[in-house]
């Protein structure tokens, strides 16, 4: 276990001694969100109806933005293959660089989306269950996206076909995060389903993409 | 048991397979024209109008063998995935390549055909309806699938790419479905018109049926083209690459 907490430690350096790649997403967050006023006007009634779906989608695409780093540097200099030697399977390999780009992505947006919230008249009461469906939702999109750049590791135009890949597998994860928010903004259907059936998303992807993404890193590591 | 398997060994030899193709595919055009214009006869001269719907209902002939055939086709592709993955089967990664567009063009055929149904029923081309949505993510589905094939070059990487992407988006598409159930419920309860008045008449289920099992030949009929095309395709691609290597070596 030691090896995987090292990985994940490393990955986290990396990423917080890069610095720019974490700025930009979140740059992102905040450009993506604060043009759509802009498009649909400055009425904030209907911003506030709206807020729950546009931080859901802003985040969806800024995590999207984000993943095909996950592998991809690691491929270039060849780190991933002394990895893959390494005593550490694949499988968990995986599940280290996805949680390393969680802690060190997906927390973030998921503190910037309350500051957004405000841009965006989200009602008060709503706040804590943004945070808390964002934060349970969000290692999801960590490793579906590390699906996606597992697939599409060393391709030309990578970055948009992944976007092609997962964003329509992210369609349960979104739905049902927009919809334990508005339960408790609008009702009349309770909080507690949708925000169970959202958890339970977030965990059987937790058990079953790390394979996945770890048979298509050994098909493009041969 | 061993003589499922001895079939499908017998059908790993590409050769073998060009010969058993090129001797089925007559047969099933044949089958195919003749089930079309049984379907299309009775599409529009025995089956009756809608009392409510008029002629409009019998966009449904064409609608729903189109939207069976777009899962049909998605599953078809998982299993030949399996096949590909597990027994690295040469002819299961010809069959789920091939298989794509087919099943997209179908699925495309469904959402349009749905669409113009649409317009006279619902007024609107387009209702975010539970099963529209599904179906359309079905398509973002497949055309990942097609681009993630024509992005790799080498053949052999490509399908066990896509294979694994076929898997992992069959395990998805119940959820999926599932979920924008869910969704629809919450957005618009009982808006959409309902199509289910009493039940299915035999003068409807009848030119239903043979349409569907016509719509379900003609997608073997272009499957198995398409395979063989793709196996020769694939030999052009290897005797020109001998070609190259011996000018080469020369």
């Amino acid at each position: 276990m030691s090896a995987f907490w090292a990985l994940v430690r490393r990955d986290l350096r990396l990423a917080w001694r890069e610095g720019g790649a974490i700025s930009t997403t979140l740059g992102f967050y905040l450009v993506v969100v604060a043009i759509l006023p802009l498009g649909l006007g400055p009425d904030l009634n209907l911003l506030a109806r709206i807020a729950p779906g546009v931080l859901w989608v802003a985040l969806l695409l800024s995590a999207l933005l984000s993943v095909d780093r996950i592998f991809h540097n690691d491929h270039e200099d060849g780190a991933l293959e002394l990895l893959a030697l390494g005593p550490l399977p694949l499988e968990l390999i995986v599940v280290a660089k996805a949680l390393a780009h969680w802690i060190s992505t997906g927390i973030p947006l998921v503190l910037a989306a309350p500051v957004l919230a405000l841009l965006l008249n989200l009602p008060a009461e709503a706040f804590g269950v943004l945070l808390l469906t964002m934060a349970t939702g969000t290692p999801a999109t960590s490793f579906l996206g590390a699906l996606g750049a597992a697939l599409t590791l060393g391709l030309r135009r990578g970055g948009l076909l992944l976007s092609l890949l997962i964003l329509p597998l992210f369609v349960p994860v979104l739905i049902f995060g927009v919809s334990a928010i508005n339960a408790v903004i609008i009702g009349p259907s309770p909080f507690l389903p949708s925000y169970l059936i959202l958890a339970a998303l977030t965990l059987a992807t937790l058990a079953l993409t790390p394979f996945a993404a770890a048979a298509a890193l050994r098909l493009n590591l041969q | 048991m061993t003589q499922t398997e001895g079939l499908f060994n017998r059908l790993a030899n590409p050769t073998r397979f060009m010969s058993i193709a090129a001797a089925i595919l007559p047969w099933l055009t044949g089958v195919t024209v003749i089930l079309f214009a049984v379907g299309l006869y009775l599409t529009f001269f025995v089956a009756p109008p809608d009392y409510q719907q008029g002629e409009t209902v019998k966009i449904m002939f064409i609608h729903v063998p189109a939207a069976w055939l777009a899962m049909m086709g998605y599953s078809l592709i998982a299993v030949s995935s399996i096949g590909s993955l597990i027994w690295r089967h040469p002819l299961a990664d010809v069959s789920a390549k091939t298989a794509a567009p087919i099943g997209a063009v179908f699925t495309f055929l469904a959402l349009v055909t749905g669409s113009l149904w649409g317009k006279p029923m619902w007024g609107t081309y387009w209702v975010w309806d539970a099963r529209l949505t599904s179906v359309l993510v079905l398509l973002f589905l497949y055309l990942g699938l097609i681009a993630l094939w024509q992005s790799i070059e080498e053949p052999s990487r490509a399908g066990r790419a896509a294979a694994i992407l076929a898997l992992v988006g069959f395990v998805n598409v119940p959820i999926i479905k599932f979920s924008v159930d869910w969704w629809n419920t919450l957005h618009q309860p009982a808006s959409v018109a309902r199509l289910d008045g009493p039940a299915i008449h035999s003068s409807i289920l009848t030119p239903l049926l043979v349409m569907a099992a016509a719509f379900t030949c003609l997608f073997f009929v272009l499957h198995l083209k398409a395979m063989t095309t793709e196996i020769l395709r694939r030999r052009v691609e290897a005797l020109r690459m001998t070609q190259v290597a011996r000018a080469a070596a020369e």
